[in-house]
């Protein structure tokens, strides 16, 4: 089947190398039993899978409006989802698909969602951008950027006002790096010592601008410097290190010092939105990330080395994943639309 | 079974496009994340990517073809393990996402409609009824609260009000906090908050950087955690770097959520014109937060409602707008004695009975509407006063009522006149009181201009006694 994938026509992308910018920054590996391992490999294959057929499905038709895929950036939130605790919040913005699977949450019920089907996890209204699990404490899903900044250090907050000693995982682009209220945000998260994770997912573009043409200061890490928040860069692309990453910043806010910033160098194969032309970056430097660097491969490529799996053991977990997904498709396709009462509920309660 | 290959809507608004060329040719294995074709649309080149493996096993559209209609048939897929002799037998397994997508050529794709995508009428065509929207519900019917024969009554400035229903809400509930600019050590900028942080700890009176855009999301934040915030706005003119919080994230959430998620939080302060504050300093919002689903807002006039009021805004499980007046603070008027005063939200209350002319107003316009009865009474003309209290949801019924009985209806506001609170209401008067109506409803409105500094000019540019005695004359014919 089909999906869109931008082409390449101009030549105007930034040609900085992603494995010497990451190199540049060695940050901790975290050494991964094989379980961690099938299980990152899982939870990757799960949102990418997820991806791919929301894109077919946007093709048919089946999903409207605006749908920001993750592919690429997967182990960005999967490494974080490892470092995380059950009590921990996480917010994000739009391209937040990959958040609800890691956060837990029931592929059939995104998939209705995006579908705008009455079994969403919005009944139909929220739709892409706009999803969030009480149970699974995943906070949105919000479509405005930058938004997600200031709301996720209010979860912060909430979670020093209560004593719980629960962090919030707040993860926003390069892009919403650039907006006042992230700083305003930074200020005071520093200045009540909240516990919250700004994880900056570096993906090089906002929409069609490179990070080198948007950012006085394209080290993002380096955004807290002025409010005293510490911050990192790390190779988003591998789990393991996002993972070492994660572990260190929660364990930093867990212990009350306050905000810390991880800059996850990351890559997104897929245009912004599905119709993004993406003439601002070259086909080759797609290419180059996907086969050098993709986050699923490196995975897989560990597992074959040390003898901890098969190909014929990796296509049979792409097929059992390949199965839950087709089920949410189906389940989203045959899902009704929601009921016409529903036009006037859930705006007050 | 072979897979069809499907022509993609590549935009939301994308109809067909032209199938530029064939990357793979018939025959050729096809690997998840291969490029097999590139499709133009008006906007860019795409290309098309396998999700899956196999063959291609035979081209349906050549390439070179143009406006090819979205969800066309372009190509056949075959599985893994499959040869081509599977194509002859005529079968195909639409893929299950495809059969469930009526066809692009179905009537109502043809008529394309405006506020639907191509692809959104396809999914929706077979499921979407064609009436029309539903009406919204009715309004249910509100009940004041008794006030027990014999209360005490104790006089009290609104300043003093608001900050006992603050004090009251906060020893109920641990949950509620107040935060902004000023509340806690400098005691409020219009000493509102005076004695909360003595009371309650600076861990629920938290003074803020002047950062509204911030401390306004991260006050959602904190209600989406299921705490129930009180955010002051030093002046609500503020409140304007905040408005994409307010509106996006507070007000749209529970909807956007399905009803899964609450946001249980009150902001308040000051609105609307002080005195020789000028133009940025000096703006009523009533009208532009009642425009909101999603938002209740409140504009109190005396002591008593402020207090009853301000205690049901921090109940509710909805985002409150708290309208208050810096010139009002200062006003005494009595507030029962009650151990627990809380007024409905969404309810009217007849002030002044009258049966010549209805006037409307709320907040500081309650001074000009009382004064301007006085005024009429003088004149032999019997106005009957309404203070509207909350300005969303908006008591229809209470103004409709009265209309009955006095067949005239003047507003007063101190915001703008065009797309103001007062013409939501003659709206309103036009679909559900028209025949009850023996004059148009008359609007005495703030002037159509920044607020001047000048106090000659500004005094011009609001309304005044003598504006709504004369509007009031006026839709009497007299």
């Amino acid at each position: 089947m089909a999906v869109a994938r931008t082409k390449q026509v101009d030549q105007i992308a930034d040609e900085r190398h992603l494995a010497a910018e990451a190199a540049a920054h060695p940050g901790p590996i975290a050494e991964f039993t094989k379980e961690e391992e099938f299980q990152a490999l899982r939870q990757m294959l799960l949102i990418r899978r997820f991806e791919e057929k929301a894109g077919q499905m946007y093709g048919m038709g089946l999903i409207g409006g605006f749908c920001h895929l993750y592919i690429g950036q997967e182990a960005v939130v999967v490494g974080m989802k490892m470092a995380k605790q059950d009590g921990d919040q996480m917010i994000t913005g739009y391209r937040d698909h990959g958040h609800m699977l890691a956060c837990g949450m029931d592929p059939r019920g995104v998939m209705a969602e995006l579908a705008g089907r009455r079994g969403g996890y919005a009944k139909g209204k929220g739709g892409s951008m706009h999803m969030f699990s009480r149970e699974k404490n995943f906070f949105g899903g919000h479509g405005i950027v930058g938004a997600p900044v200031p709301i996720g250090t209010g979860l912060a907050f909430a979670d020093k006002y209560r004593g719980s000693n629960s962090v919030c995982l707040t993860f926003f682009g390069d892009g919403a790096a650039n907006q006042g209220q992230v700083y305003e945000s930074f200020n005071m998260a520093e200045l009540w010592k909240l516990p919250v994770v700004y994880i900056i997912e570096n993906n090089r573009y906002a929409m069609g601008t490179s990070v080198s043409r948007s950012s006085a200061q394209s080290d993002l890490s380096r955004r807290g410097t002025s409010f005293n928040i510490p911050g990192s860069r790390v190779d988003g692309m591998d789990v393991r290190a996002v993972k070492a990453a994660g572990d260190e910043a929660i364990a930093w806010c867990r212990a009350g010092k306050g905000p810390i910033i991880l800059e996850m160098l990351t890559y997104r194969y897929r245009g912004h939105s599905m119709s993004d032309p993406a003439k601002y970056r070259t086909k080759e430097e797609v290419d180059r990330v996907r086969t050098e660097h993709d986050p699923i491969e490196q995975v897989r490529a560990r597992l074959l080395a040390r003898k901890w799996t098969s190909e014929d053991e990796l296509k049979k977990i792409d097929a059992a994943v390949r199965a839950i997904i087709n089920e949410a498709s189906e389940f989203a396709t045959n899902d009704a639309e929601p009921d016409p009462a529903e036009l006037y509920t859930d705006v007050y309660r | 079974m072979p897979i069809q290959l499907l022509m993609p809507a590549l935009s939301p608004t994308m109809e067909k496009g032209n199938l530029a060329k064939w990357l793979k040719k018939e025959g050729d294995p096809i690997r998840t994340g291969d490029v097999i074709a590139e499709i133009e649309t008006d906007k860019a080149t795409m290309e098309v990517e396998a999700i899956d493996d196999g063959t291609l096993g035979r081209i349906l559209v050549p390439e070179g073809t143009n406006d090819v209609a979205v969800n066309t048939p372009i190509a056949m897929i075959l599985a893994e393990g499959e040869d081509a002799a599977a194509l002859k037998d005529g079968k195909s397994a639409p893929s299950r996402a495809a059969a469930a997508a009526p066809a692009p050529s179905s009537p109502l794709a043809e008529k394309g409609r405006e506020e639907a995508s191509p692809a959104q009428q396809q999914t929706g065509a077979g499921a979407r009824p064609a009436s029309p929207a539903p009406p919204p519900p009715a309004r249910p019917p509100l009940a004041e609260p008794d006030v027990p024969q014999g209360t005490e009554m104790v006089t009290m400035t609104m300043r003093e009000a608001l900050r006992d229903a603050m004090a009251e809400e906060m020893r109920r509930d641990a949950d509620v906090f107040v935060i902004g600019e000023e509340v806690a050590e400098y005691q409020g900028a219009y000493k509102v908050t005076q004695g909360l942080l003595q009371e309650f700890g600076a861990r629920r009176v938290i003074d803020t950087p002047i950062t509204e855009h911030a401390f306004t999301g991260l006050g959602v934040g904190a209600a989406l955690a299921g705490l129930k915030p009180v955010v002051e706005f030093m002046t609500f003119n503020f409140a304007m770097q905040a408005m994409d919080h307010l509106i996006n994230s507070a007000a749209k959430t529970r909807y956007m959520s399905g009803g899964q998620v609450d946001v249980a939080i009150v902001f308040r302060g000051p609105n609307g014109a002080a005195a020789r504050v000028a133009a940025q300093h000096s703006q009523d919002y009533s009208s532009w937060y009642s425009h909101v689903p999603g938002l209740k807002v409140i504009a109190p006039s005396t002591a008593a409602d402020a207090k009853g009021l301000l205690k049901a805004a921090i109940r509710d499980p909805n985002p409150v707008i708290f309208l208050e007046n810096e010139i009002l603070y200062g006003v005494s008027s009595p507030v029962p004695k009650l151990d627990d005063y809380v007024l409905p939200i969404g309810r009217a209350r007849v002030v002044r009975a009258g049966s010549d002319v209805t006037i409307v107003a709320w907040s500081i316009g309650m001074t000009y509407a009382l004064k301007a009865a006085d005024d009429l009474a003088k004149q032999n003309i019997s106005a009957e006063v309404i203070d509207l209290r909350t300005l969303k949801p908006m008591d229809v019924d209470t103004i409709i009522e009265s209309v009955k009985k006095t067949a005239r209806l003047v507003t007063v506001e101190e915001g703008w006149r065009q797309s103001g609170v007062g013409a939501e209401i003659a709206a309103r008067m036009m679909e559900e009181a028209f025949d009850y109506l023996d004059a148009p409803v008359t609007r005495v409105t703030g002037k159509d201009v920044p607020m001047p500094y000048a106090a000659n000019l500004e005094k011009l540019a609001l309304p005044s006694v003598a504006e709504v005695v004369a509007a009031a004359k006026a839709v009497l014919y007299r």
